[in-house]
């Protein structure tokens, strides 16, 4: 009994030092996201929020994207918390899921920079706590023995990438994530950005893509294309960091989140490899000034259907979990938004793209259904079976048609 | 009475068979004839970490909301979704027939129509996975019939582990054993001694290989069926034939594969079945750049980035359903003859 109490004693002492720390008094704390490593750091330290009065519970997982919406329609909705980036956060906005944050923000949000607030139509939706993008990893031993400069524009990486290849040392020295699908389109939007093409007709839903922009963008496509591995239709940012860790890659358009595996030189399992890799920022395209890049960011955003006792708590927790602390205990983890984050090697080039001015990923409503239409269509130019201008045209229809039955063209 | 009797006997599975067959897909066939109410769009402005602040458009969900309470299905569109571009492309076809540069013309550009392209690989699939896989399957029964008694129950397991193994699984496994430092992609560089074969790069060299994830996938099924149906081959009637001096192949040909033909129908139906309906191979093949089918547009409407179209998904469900009930109309046409056949006859 004298046991039970002490213990007791102690659980409650503990949880009362807990939700002081955060700052909560009562509520419910339920948090879905996307699952990698960053957002468990940051869902484990929302962890230690928990208390006697104060539930939280993480779900985690790649299937994310297809549970939220139903999950946050109901009401009360099954998470208070939607972990979110650039396209995935678009869907909850669409069906107006998620809460202004404005007023949590000035009750409890002074520490955090205006840099964080993912604001539309002068509401803050989402807080950012990482940001993310593709940019240039290059072998500096390779390109030292072919005689090339470091590459700063693509066309650059093509020159760099023909010299290597004149020079016997590789036959196949680029790489990007062209595996069709998703990640065929995201390259497409990359190149397209840095072309300084739009997406979309201003202020309608009417796709803009069929012009000189689109053409370039997928002739430059192409062009790298022919210095990758004839099965270059299947890299996955996976396949592509097995491909350049074995060595047969020198130039490759990689994840910026995926820096710290290819660069530790300990876990990557190719030293050598590891030592040789310089990242640098997304290199710029056609004459343009800006990185062919879209920039990423990842936050939270809170459920609308939710108690606003819910929303304070699962907001302060949130805040807890993204305080300066843990980004500074994490550094190597992901280029974090924290106010008062000192960059590490693995997020230099991140923030170097950032910098030369890349655009976003657009949060556009209707801009998955074109990246999906991208994906899909994109294939047979990339093959050589149609013209750029014919590839164009398909994607157009296609994502017309989907768009239409969206209910986002008439 | 009888008829009563009849009922209280049927009338329990029917009532599942409309809970669980007829519903859904009506509830499909609804689906696709409806699409999204149109999206209030507004400008307003949307800032990100990066890049500033920009002009984009959002949706007035308070407007969107109020038209989707008005009318909870959606807009009615009748057969739009059926007859648009990326379904049965009524009009794109028309306009290929009407103007083009001869056959060849006309086929690679409906070949470029999304449905067409998945319908192609749908058909090829089915029609060569599911003969080959039943003769395959046939003759792995008469060899592991032929394996002595002890050894035979372990290789049975072995020979069903394909059908066995999760087809996701499966499939990822072989996918990587295909790659260009993979086992079977190295070896076949090595044996063709072509540095650059490469299984994942052509449309043709993928098609091949999925054929052959098929084979080897389906065959066991095949296999097992007739392993069974040789075990009631009558004794007596080999032995006969033995005695009128019939060698192992000719006791095979008019003894064994007569009495094992009925199978080969209900092999047939379930394998035509499930080859119709190709998916996993696909996804774990990573081969839609080459290769695509019915389940997976299916597949692809319903995971896109961010959006689900329903409607899209739907339409092409009830276009798959039409398929398998084409594909299985001889097998169907012919029982239902010898049904009537054997009622006259009683």
């Amino acid at each position: 009994m004298k046991t039970f109490t002490i213990t007791a004693a102690v659980g409650m002492a503990f949880a009362t030092i807990a939700s002081a720390e955060c700052g909560i008094e009562a509520g419910s704390v339920r948090i879905l996201g996307n699952d990698f490593d960053a957002i468990s750091i940051v869902t484990d330290e929302a962890r230690t929020c928990a208390s006697d009065d104060v539930e939280v519970t993480v779900n985690l997982t790649t299937e994310h994207k297809n549970i939220q919406v139903p999950a946050l329609s109901i009401d009360p909705a099954e998470y208070t918390v939607a972990i979110v980036a650039n396209n995935s956060i678009v869907p909850l906005l669409n069906d107006g899921l998620i809460r202004p944050l404005d007023d949590l923000i000035a009750r409890y949000g002074e520490d955090l920079s205006p840099q964080q607030m993912i604001r539309v139509g002068g509401e803050t939706v989402a807080i950012a706590f990482m940001g993310n993008a593709q940019h240039l990893y290059f072998r500096s031993d390779v390109l030292e023995e072919a005689g090339v400069e470091p590459p700063e524009t693509y066309e650059d990486v093509l020159a760099a990438a023909e010299a290597i290849r004149a020079a016997g040392i590789q036959e196949h020295p680029l790489a990007a994530t062209n595996a069709a699908g998703w990640y065929l389109a995201a390259e497409f939007v990359n190149m397209h950005l840095g072309m300084g093409g739009d997406f979309f007709e201003a202020g309608t839903a009417e796709p803009a893509i069929e012009n000189e922009a689109g053409v370039a963008t997928l002739e430059m496509m192409k062009a790298l294309s022919e210095y990758m591995g004839p099965d270059f239709l299947n890299y996955t940012a996976d396949e592509m960091k097995a491909l350049y860790l074995a060595g047969d890659v020198a130039i490759m358009n990689q994840w910026g989140s995926m820096a710290g595996a290819h660069i530790d030189g300990e876990t990557s399992g190719n030293a050598d490899v590891s030592e040789a890799t310089v990242l640098a920022a997304a290199p710029t395209v056609g004459g343009g000034s800006i990185p062919a890049a879209a920039l990423w960011w990842d936050g939270f955003a809170i459920a609308a259907n939710v108690s606003d006792e819910d929303a304070a708590a699962s907001f302060q927790a949130m805040l807890h979990a993204t305080r300066p602390e843990v980004a500074a205990a994490n550094p190597n983890a992901a280029t974090w938004l924290i106010p008062g984050f000192e960059p590490t090697e693995t997020s230099q080039a991140v923030l170097a793209t950032a910098r030369a001015g890349a655009l976003a990923y657009p949060m556009t409503p209707q801009m998955g259904l074109l990246h999906t239409a991208l994906g899909a269509e994109l294939t047979d130019f990339m093959q050589g079976n149609e013209t750029a201008e014919e590839a164009l045209a398909d994607v157009a229809a296609s994502y017309r048609v989907s768009a239409r039955e969206a209910g986002f063209l008439q | 009475m009888r008829t009563k009797v009849f009922l209280g006997f049927v009338a329990p599975s029917v009532a599942l068979m409309v809970l669980f067959i007829a519903l859904p897909i009506a509830s499909i066939v609804v689906q696709s004839l409806h699409v999204e109410h149109p999206r209030v769009l507004e400008e307003v402005e949307t800032c990100s970490p990066f890049g500033g602040c920009t002009t984009e458009l959002r949706v007035d969900t308070t407007a969107t909301d109020s038209l989707r309470e008005a009318e909870p299905l959606g807009r009615f569109a009748g057969l739009e979704t059926y007859l648009n571009r990326n379904h049965l492309a009524s009009a794109e076809i028309g306009a290929i027939l009407r103007d083009n540069d001869g056959p060849a013309d006309v086929v690679a550009r409906i070949y470029d129509l999304p449905f067409y392209k998945a319908l192609a690989f749908t058909l090829a699939y089915t029609f060569l996975v599911t003969p080959i896989a039943i003769v395959a399957g046939f003759f792995v029964a008469l060899g592991v019939t032929g394996v002595t008694k002890g050894l035979r129950g372990p290789v049975i397991f072995m020979s069903l582990l394909p059908y066995i193994v999760t087809p996701l699984i499966g499939a990822l496994i072989i996918y990587w054993m295909t790659g260009s430092d993979g086992i079977i992609g190295a070896t076949l560089q090595v044996l063709f001694d072509d540095p650059g074969l490469h299984l994942r790069a052509s449309p043709v060299l993928t098609w091949i290989t999925l054929i052959v994830y098929g084979i080897w996938h389906m065959t066991p099924f095949a296999f097992v069926v007739f392993y069974a149906g040789l075990q009631t081959v009558p004794s007596d009637t080999l032995e006969s034939a033995m005695i009128d001096g019939a060698n192992r192949w000719e006791q095979i040909r008019y003894v064994v594969i007569p009495h094992l033909a009925p199978l080969v129908t209900f092999i047939a139906l379930i394998l035509l079945m499930d080859n119709f309906r190709v998916l996993e191979p696909i996804v774990s093949f990573q081969a839609e750049a080459h290769a695509t089918s019915l389940s997976w547009a299916i597949y692809n409407d319903l995971y896109g980035q961010a959006d689900q179209l329903f409607a899209s998904a739907a339409a092409t469900s009830v276009l798959t359903t039409i398929g398998v009930a084409v594909l299985l109309m001889p097998s169907l046409l012919r029982t239902w003859r010898s049904f009537r056949e054997r009622g006259a006859r009683s």
